[in-house]
């Protein structure tokens, strides 16, 4: 197979200041202030090569793919395809036609569960989730399991915000179809150990689905060594555009499945008595697809690469140990997801203090977080409270981010005392 | 800090620590529940009224300190009032929150309620200082559903 993307060079120092410069929106200041992005959980911001490769694909190749005879139908089918390949070697996926472009992570769920799920899934049989789910990966299995008269099977987490691996293993049954977890949880941090709950899935012949939309931008992810059957992301929260996301599948279990939408692209042949179906991946892939939006996250893919996944990583880490001691240092500051292995997020709520409060009297100092309960309404029940203040991290934020951060807190605490 | 401590007045944040009416009055025959499920502000308003007037109001539940506060106040600003003078109520308050009270308006009849003038700076917060006035309008109209501003 032809190598498209360099193997990452990962001995470079990690230069964060060098880095900021290539994300035009950090130099815009917010209510007069320096903008401290701290919302990266729910989109990160976009460095000058995705919103380059955009421009360029508008400006210079823009034409419909895989059906033109003409110069640019075959660019713009080329530059698309190249973006298939980009994604594959990402996630080391051993096949470019088990990467399937969809708008998000949201989407390739609910294909699974539309497709996989409701050819597999019968009266009586169990979806196997964990409590620390996103919405996304709740509600398609419910929906599932009403349709299906299926029941619905949430693993518990402890206090810390880790799933209770012993409850997960015993919750899988001869009745489990599918296990769907997230990879890292959006509103706790906490990193699963998939690749065990995998094995335990296995063991008893349940495939497994893999939300990554909060795993991809911090670690490196390898679909063939976590040897998952479908892993999904968004390619917005890991520097790249808006509506355009990926499922991962392996082929034999994408084979085998009844297609998505339906229309054009996704067909080998139509005639009013009998449609043939396109092969992988253009099976599921319906419609004119999102050309700029592909090209866009090959570009955030090349960026990393040329970052290097474990320079982001070891960065980000870092960043988020020093902001957790910091943050919990500040009396009155409880940490919701105290969990051994996190990522990228850090939640908290304040005493006396509303969390929408808190996010408030931030903003005014150009510091943007989330509020709320990110779409993670069974998490915050499990915690016992409405909602959290989440900072969430990417590969520009600096410890003076942080500070910044802590020196909000304090004053939401002045304005509160 | 100004535009902060615009919002954040002392009476508000003095009402979000100590809530007025903050109880199920002993005999209420009206109520309703306003949620604002993505930020979490989440409220019941009881209310006795007799005839046309609201002869005791509380309500429960939690929420930011506007939402609260806003919740805290509307009880004692309707306590008494009749039907129309607490939508009326409702109107100049809705008026004053979203900066479209005229500059030279008469706020005499909300009184105490201008500390929310600064809200109007802040429009993703109109909702919360309007959640628990929505819920007692529904509560008002015996309707059933749940109230949300989002």
């Amino acid at each position: 197979m032809t190598t498209l993307l360099q193997k990452p060079q990962e001995t470079h120092e990690f230069d964060v200041d060098r880095v900021r410069h290539d994300f035009p929106i950090l130099s815009r200041p917010i209510n007069g202030k320096k903008l401290v992005y701290l919302d990266n959980a729910a989109t990160s911001q976009k460095p000058e090569a995705v919103i380059g490769a955009i421009t360029r694909y508008y400006e210079q190749q823009n034409a419909n793919i895989h059906r033109g005879v003409h110069y640019l139908s075959a660019q713009a089918t080329d530059a698309h395809e190249a973006a298939r390949q980009a994604v594959q070697q990402f996630l080391n996926a051993a096949d470019v036609q088990e990467i399937i472009f969809l708008r998000g992570a949201t989407e390739a769920i609910n294909l699974v569960a539309h497709t996989y799920g409701r050819t597999h899934v019968g009266e009586g049989d169990e979806v196997l989730i964990t409590a620390m789910e996103h919405h996304s990966n709740i509600v398609p299995w419910q929906i599932l399991c009403e349709e299906k008269r299926a029941h619905l099977k949430v693993a518990p987490i402890n206090d810390h915000g880790e799933v209770r691996l012993e409850d997960f293993a015993n919750l899988l049954g001869p009745r489990t179809k599918i296990v769907a977890v997230t990879h890292v949880s959006n509103a706790l941090g906490t990193v699963n150990p998939i690749r065990h709950m995998i094995e335990l899935a296995h063991a008893v012949n349940v495939p497994v689905l893999v939300d990554g939309a909060q795993a991809v931008p911090h670690l490196s992810v390898d679909v063939r060594a976590l040897d998952c059957d479908f892993y999904a992301f968004s390619g917005h929260k890991v520097y790249g555009p808006t509506g355009i996301g990926v499922l991962y599948g392996k082929a034999a279990l994408l084979e085998a499945m009844p297609p998505y939408q339906t229309g054009g692209e996704m067909i080998s042949s139509v005639t009013f008595e009998k449609t043939t179906y396109n092969k992988l991946p253009f099976k599921f892939e319906a419609g004119t697809p999102d050309i700029a939006g592909a090209i866009g996250l090959h570009a955030a893919l090349e960026y990393l690469n040329d970052l290097g996944m474990n320079n982001v990583a070891a960065h980000e880490h870092d960043l988020l140990d020093y902001a957790t001691e910091a943050v919990a240092a500040i009396p009155g500051v409880r940490l919701i997801g105290t969990a051994l292995e996190r990522a990228g997020v850090l939640s908290f709520v304040l005493e006396g203090v509303h969390p929408h409060d808190i996010g408030t009297i931030l903003d005014q100092d150009g510091i943007a977080v989330r509020t709320g309960h990110h779409c993670a309404q069974p998490v915050m029940d499990r915690f016992g409270i409405p909602a959290t203040a989440r900072a969430s991290f990417a590969l520009y934020n600096t410890r003076d981010d942080v500070d910044t951060l802590v020196q909000g807190i304090r004053k939401v605490k002045e304005v509160f005392a | 800090m100004t535009e902060l401590r615009e919002l954040y007045q002392e009476v508000i944040l003095e009402h979000n620590k100590a809530p007025r009416n903050y109880r199920r009055p002993d005999e209420t025959n009206c109520s309703a529940e306003g949620y604002n499920p993505l930020c979490g502000d989440h409220f019941t308003i009881f209310l006795d009224v007799e005839g046309d007037t609201i002869r005791d109001i509380g309500f429960l539940g939690s929420g930011c300190a506007i939402s609260k506060a806003s919740a805290s106040m509307m009880t004692q600003s309707v306590k008494g009032k009749t039907r129309v003078e607490a939508a009326h109520l409702f109107e100049q308050f809705h008026s004053l929150v979203t900066g479209r009270a005229k500059t030279n308006g008469d706020h005499s009849d909300i009184g105490k309620l201008t500390v929310f003038s600064g809200v109007s700076a802040f429009p993703a917060r109109v909702k919360c200082a309007t959640l628990a006035w929505h819920t007692l309008q529904t509560a008002l109209e015996g309707k059933q559903e749940v109230v949300s501003t989002e």
